[in-house]
């Protein structure tokens, strides 16, 4: 078919043309494009002052393209394209308030400890429930040690089990001749940094099994209160219930600490699942995920505590009295650091 | 394709669509990230960290073999340590709040309720991690080690664990479990370089189409014949440019690229126009 020979045109060119939108505002979404760019790269130090007061307007100044470009224009690469600068913009404008630097005095002035005291009653049933499930132990193993291979795995115990020896036991807590003989100091780092790595990686997992209703954490909680309650009748059926009190204390009081506040980071969620009040649940869970949040980079900071606490200070101090001493004060110390009150962060 | 076709992929990317107003009062629309994205952002950061791993593990061994001290293992440890728990949190701590994996898939972590993202929501989404991916490897290792434990029981355990893990494949805003407890979702956050302007080329004004002629088409197509355009691809062009001369009826008469953007121009145009009488055609199904 031949069209008719000379068609009138279909469309005079409008007044507003999307064409003449984007030439005259397409400067400044340049200039924003380059802005972000430089300060997702350097952050806002790279910025002069001048640049800083115009990336608001600039900001703005795109947002109001998206709004006009959304209204008129079919470009869909125009459309694409400010989209995802004002995506951009929006976070970095409105994203971060404060430098790394402020946020984290803050966290150890205000946020840690706030965060630690607002967990206070799930602290406690973790704590009770660790003392529960040392009790159960404990009671058990001292009237029938044969139970005590039921609750601690026989090569995590290293030959600490009832048949054992006292002589044996007592070189396990650093005393007499066998110790000196058997650990070097050489080895002491490793063990420290070992054991720093594997407490952190359990209590993430007695956190993060948390949302279901808390049960796992409470179990795992009540489980590490087992070992400890088993290790203990042992020793004290030999007589060494002192010494061993020494050895357990001088970390055990930052590192049972922290176990429990991993425990109530958990538990904390379970219970905002599961009893969400009058928020609803995703927003329950969400805001308890956040106090837990900060709970657990407090937990993993402890335990690097406990791990030095326990590689080097366990190792190199082997006076009972001298460990009982350094476990109390570190126990104080974390007490008056989280429960002390204090004026709340103003800022 | 049809109209239903159409249709159903429209509502399909309406669907990942969600309001997020910014106090300017501007609607954001940001899009969920799609599962696809999200796993392939995690395996990228995974192969990364264990390509980390490798070279700090040859540069301790090294340094360690050199000068003969066991600090290096403690170093090693502590590292090791440091990097499996700290690359996520302190990727999605930066201004992009993004891991390399996810700034490749163009994706990123963004607060639920609009507000900022906190370090301690960071925190909360990736120490959850750890229990998403092991749990299941725990399950699996646990039956392996275990001979007592049925494989029956084994699989129940890694179906319960994986269902877990799989959690965002369960709801709409592909949450996973550390997203539900921190508050987050992870949307498209990807870069679109700004693309020449083709409706202002001269070459747009080489041939004029009728009313009729402009009438066959809407928005869609449009947009379609946009993406052949910018793509520049003469065999895609050849192709899009006889099956809108056989729709129309014109006769094969000038080259494609001029014809495709003589048409482009003015079908944009036309659409613009209608769009600013609040007429808005979304194909060539829907009424003129």
């Amino acid at each position: 078919m031949i069209p008719p020979a000379a068609p009138a045109r279909a469309l005079d060119a409008p007044t507003f043309s999307t064409s003449r939108f984007r030439a005259e505002r397409e400067a400044d979404w340049i200039a924003f494009d380059l802005l972000l760019s430089r300060l997702e790269k350097k952050g806002a130090a790279a910025l002069t002052s001048d640049e800083l007061l115009q990336l608001p307007l600039l900001y703005r100044a795109t947002l109001s393209s998206l709004s006009i470009a959304r209204a008129t224009s079919l470009d869909k690469a125009l459309l694409d394209h400010l989209e995802a600068l004002s995506i951009r913009g929006y976070f970095l404008v409105y994203g971060v308030r404060e430098s790394r630097w402020n946020r984290i005095r803050r966290f150890f002035l205000y946020d840690w400890p706030a965060a630690i005291r607002s967990v206070w009653k799930e602290t406690l049933i973790i704590s009770l429930i660790i003392l529960l499930g040392a009790l159960t132990s404990y009671s058990l193993v001292s009237n029938n040690p044969e139970w005590y291979f039921n609750f601690v795995d026989e090569e995590m115990a290293g030959g600490r089990d009832p048949r054992a020896t006292v002589e044996f036991l007592q070189s396990t807590l650093g005393h007499g001749k066998a110790a000196a003989a058997s650990e070097g100091e050489s080895g002491l780092h490793v063990f420290a940094t070992y054991l720093f790595t594997h407490n952190s990686q359990v209590s993430i997992l007695s956190f993060a099994l948390g949302f279901a209703f808390g049960v796992p954490t409470m179990m795992l909680e009540y489980y590490q209160g087992i070992g400890l309650g088993a290790m203990m009748a042992v020793f004290s059926a030999k007589g060494l219930g002192y010494d061993f009190g020494g050895w357990l204390f001088i970390h055990g009081t930052t590192e049972l600490f922290a176990a429990a506040l991993s425990g109530a980071a958990g538990l904390r969620i379970g219970t905002a699942v599961v009893f969400p009040g009058a928020r609803g649940r995703l927003q329950a869970a969400a805001e308890a995920g956040r106090t837990a949040g900060k709970v657990m980079v407090g937990v993993i900071l402890m335990l690097f505590a406990a791990g030095l606490l326990e590689g080097f200070g366990r190792q190199l101090i082997t006076d009972t009295m001298l460990r009982y001493a350094i476990g109390a004060l570190m126990l104080l110390f974390w007490l008056a650091y989280y429960y002390i009150p204090r004026r709340e962060d103003v800022t | 394709m049809t109209a239903a076709a159409n249709a159903k992929m429209r509502a399909a990317s309406a669907k990942k669509i969600r309001q997020f107003i910014t106090p300017e009062g501007v609607d954001l629309e940001l899009k969920i990230a799609g599962s696809g994205l999200r796993f392939g952002a995690l395996m990228v950061d995974l192969i990364l960290i264990q390509l980390a791993l490798l070279l700090f593990w040859l540069a301790m061994l090294w340094i360690g073999v050199a000068s003969r001290s066991d600090v290096t293992e403690v170093i090693w440890m502590l590292g090791a340590f440091l990097l499996r728990t700290f690359w996520f949190i302190g990727f999605e701590l930066g201004s992009r709040a993004a891991t390399p994996g996810k700034r490749l898939m163009g994706i990123r972590v963004v607060a639920r309720d609009g507000g900022r993202l906190t370090a301690d929501a960071v925190v909360a989404r990736n120490l959850i991690r750890e229990l998403e991916i092991f749990l299941p490897l725990m399950m699996l290792g646990a039956g392996v080690a275990e001979d007592a434990v049925s494989g029956w029981l084994m699989l129940a355990g890694v179906l319960w664990s994986l269902t877990l893990s799989l959690f965002l494949l369960f709801n709409r805003d592909r949450m996973r479990m550390g997203d539900l407890i921190a508050g987050t979702w992870v949307v498209m956050a990807q870069r679109v370089k700004l693309d020449a302007d083709i409706g202002v080329d001269a070459a747009g004004d080489a041939m004029i189409f009728t009313e009729a002629e402009l009438a066959v088409y809407g928005i869609f197509e449009l947009q379609e014949l946009e993406r052949v355009l910018r793509s520049r691809d003469p065999r895609a062009m050849r192709e899009v440019a006889d099956a809108i001369r056989a729709k129309i009826g014109r006769a094969i008469a000038e080259e494609d690229d001029v014809f495709l953007l003589s048409y482009y121009r003015q079908l944009k145009a036309r659409l613009e126009r209608k769009l600013l009488f609040g007429k808005r055609r979304e194909d060539k199904y829907a009424s003129d």
